[in-house]
């Protein structure tokens, strides 16, 4: 045995215990990637520790009661460091947590510590999490999507094609009855899902409860007239969790499918709740995003989506916006391709070419499917089935609105682009490349789709990407 | 407004009855439809009939035809059933399917021939 530790009390660098390079990682480790920049002085293994250190067990001083445990097994150490591309004043730096640090099913419990003190510690000048590996065992610990991809497909009988899409506009401001014609006739023409848009909640002019009530009137009507599944992602979000179920309740009650959470500003733990209630209620559950590029869109601080998307696979949700690549909000394309794949997937291997750094195995957890919206139009069609694939849910808001015949028609004109495009690249061909072609050719027996392409021809959203990945200047 | 067009949808017209994947577009042609199956057995996808009475298209279960043609890539194997399972039902819709038992879902689903309008 060796000799027990003497207490010293005072302030020691972090690096003598929290700074291991030979530390092997275990399979159950949870694994996190930051990419720091530290204050002038201060060198890298000393900000790496720092971050391990203050993101688990450490406190700035030595205290006695560090005595009463084994800290050498509850530590969190910083294992890696590394050289960022293209950014001399940052490196990458590698921690592994040990499994008894967390709660079971907790993602709170996680990022209360991964993303807690640390962010605001005054050794690092700015500091953002790049990639958490979860072990199965967390993973088979957290609820995970109510239905997943297939289960979705199913319910709602959409094979074969992404579905389809609109956030009605204005987002705020119609009354319910005028609201509801907007979704009836979107899903006449041809639409799977309506949306409410996310600060669509219970204002004055419109309650929640009018708004379901005539919004599951047009997705009946639409259904009987087109003899297809329709949905209208019920927006329950709430200022109060017992509001928000109460809503979800009601939904649940007048027969719609799928009701609507935004994660980030109601709150992770009354998310995952409400994620919980839905696969007890068979209801499916969208959610939007509100308030990430608050946390993921600086390059240098923050928290990057592909944890964001992460955390809310472990959550649960069917849906999940990902960005367009194409449209009007920001997305570099390779990034946004990683983080589908960490929504879709079984098992995603890591691939710095898509800004992912660890192995991620999922086990037996559904995938969410991702959704493109914002800014899109037919034009943007054949890039985004190219991009997305069949396991999407492509929205288009004022590409259905703004068609000059109204929401049908702009409906049966993205219709008849999707599948235009999907039956071109069954075919085998290019449509990324001949996506004017095939359009073109639709809209011949498309009077709908020939005035689409004519309306937004000219549309495009062309400023750089502020997050890109990490690659090394030319 | 003259120029705007009517979008003709109706509940009383059974003609706006659509039928998933495809619906929106023109009739395929047999060649077009020939490389819909070519995509099914290039994708390993197991491919199946199934048929129904118009007026039960919303049901989820249509009637089997025989079964799925487990591991079948003759697509003129595949045309023969499906015109057999239309001669046997004229007034039926009839629908292609690719099971993609990985997945375990479909990985296409398509009406091939469009019944009797109710």
């Amino acid at each position: 045995m060796a000799a027990a530790k003497k207490y010293d009390a005072g302030v020691k660098e972090y690096r003598t215990m929290y700074w291991q390079p030979d530390y092997q990682v275990k399979d159950s480790d949870i694994l996190a990637v930051f990419k720091v920049i530290p204050q002038a002085g201060v060198s890298r293994e000393e900000a790496a520790a720092a971050v391990a250190a203050e993101s688990s067990t450490a406190t700035w001083t030595t205290v006695w009661t560090d005595l009463l445990t084994d800290l050498e097994y509850y530590k969190g150490r910083a294992y890696a460091i590394e050289d960022v591309p293209g950014n001399d004043e940052a490196f990458y730096a590698f921690i592994a947590y040990p499994m008894d640090l967390f709660e079971e099913g907790s993602v709170v419990n996680v990022f209360t510590s991964l993303v807690g003190n640390v962010f605001g510690f005054k050794a690092v000048r700015s500091l953002r999490l790049e990639d958490v590996r979860f072990p199965l065992w967390f993973v088979t610990t957290c609820p995970g999507p109510p239905h997943g991809i297939q289960v979705e497909r199913d319910k709602l009988d959409k094979y074969g094609r992404p579905m389809l899409g609109c956030t009605i506009k204005p987002k705020l401001g119609l009354s319910a009855k005028n609201y509801g014609r907007a979704v009836y006739e979107c899903l006449r023409g041809g639409l799977d899902f309506t949306k409410d848009d996310e600060n669509v909640n219970s204002q004055p002019f419109m309650r929640w409860r009018d708004r379901f009530d005539f919004c599951q009137e047009a997705i009946e009507k639409a259904e009987a007239e087109t003899g297809e599944r329709k949905g209208h992602y019920m927006n329950v979000t709430a200022g109060t969790y017992e509001e928000m179920i109460e809503r979800a309740e009601y939904a649940k009650e007048i027969g719609t499918p799928i009701i609507m959470s935004d994660y980030l500003t109601v709150g992770w733990a009354a998310h995952t709740s409400l994620s919980k209630w839905c696969r007890k209620n068979g209801m499916l559950l969208h959610v939007h995003r509100a308030m990430h590029g608050v946390i993921d869109r600086n390059p240098n601080h923050g928290i990057n989506f592909r944890v964001l998307t992460k955390m809310l696979r472990l959550m649960g949700g069917d849906h999940l916006h990902s960005g367009t690549v194409v449209g009007k909000l920001e997305g570099d394309r390779e990034a946004t391709l990683g983080w589908v794949d960490l929504m879709r997937d079984r098992y995603i291997k890591a691939d710095r070419s898509r800004g992912i750094f660890f192995d991620q195995d999922w086990g037996p957890m559904p995938g969410v499917i991702p959704v493109a919206s914002g800014g899109i139009h037919v034009w943007h069609m054949s890039a985004l089935v190219s991009i997305f694939g069949n396991d999407s849910v492509l929205q288009f808001g004022g590409g259905t609105i703004g068609h000059p015949w109204g929401n049908a028609a702009g409906a049966a004109a993205n219709r008849v682009a999707l599948e235009a495009c999907v039956q071109a690249r069954n075919e085998g061909r290019q449509i990324e490349k001949e996506g004017k072609e095939i359009l073109l050719n639709a809209a011949k027996s498309s009077p709908e789709l020939k005035v689409a392409m004519e309306t937004w021809k000219e549309i495009k959203f062309e400023f750089d990407v502020v997050d890109k990945l990490d690659v090394q200047h030319r | 407004m003259s120029d705007v067009q009517d979008y003709k949808s109706r509940l009383s017209d059974p003609s706006s009855r659509m039928m998933g994947t495809f619906s929106y577009l023109p009739p395929m042609s047999p060649e077009q439809i020939r490389k819909q199956i070519e995509w099914i057995i290039r994708n390993g996808w197991n491919p199946a009939i199934e048929h129904t009475e118009p007026a039960h298209a919303m049901s989820n279960y249509w009637y089997m035809w025989k079964l799925p043609m487990f591991g079948e890539t003759d697509v003129e194997v595949i045309l023969a059933e499906l015109e057999a399972c239309h001669k046997a039902n004229p007034d039926n819709h009839v629908r292609l399917l690719g099971y993609d038992n990985f997945k375990q879902s479909q990985g296409a689903n398509m009406v091939v021939y469009r019944g009797k309008a109710v």
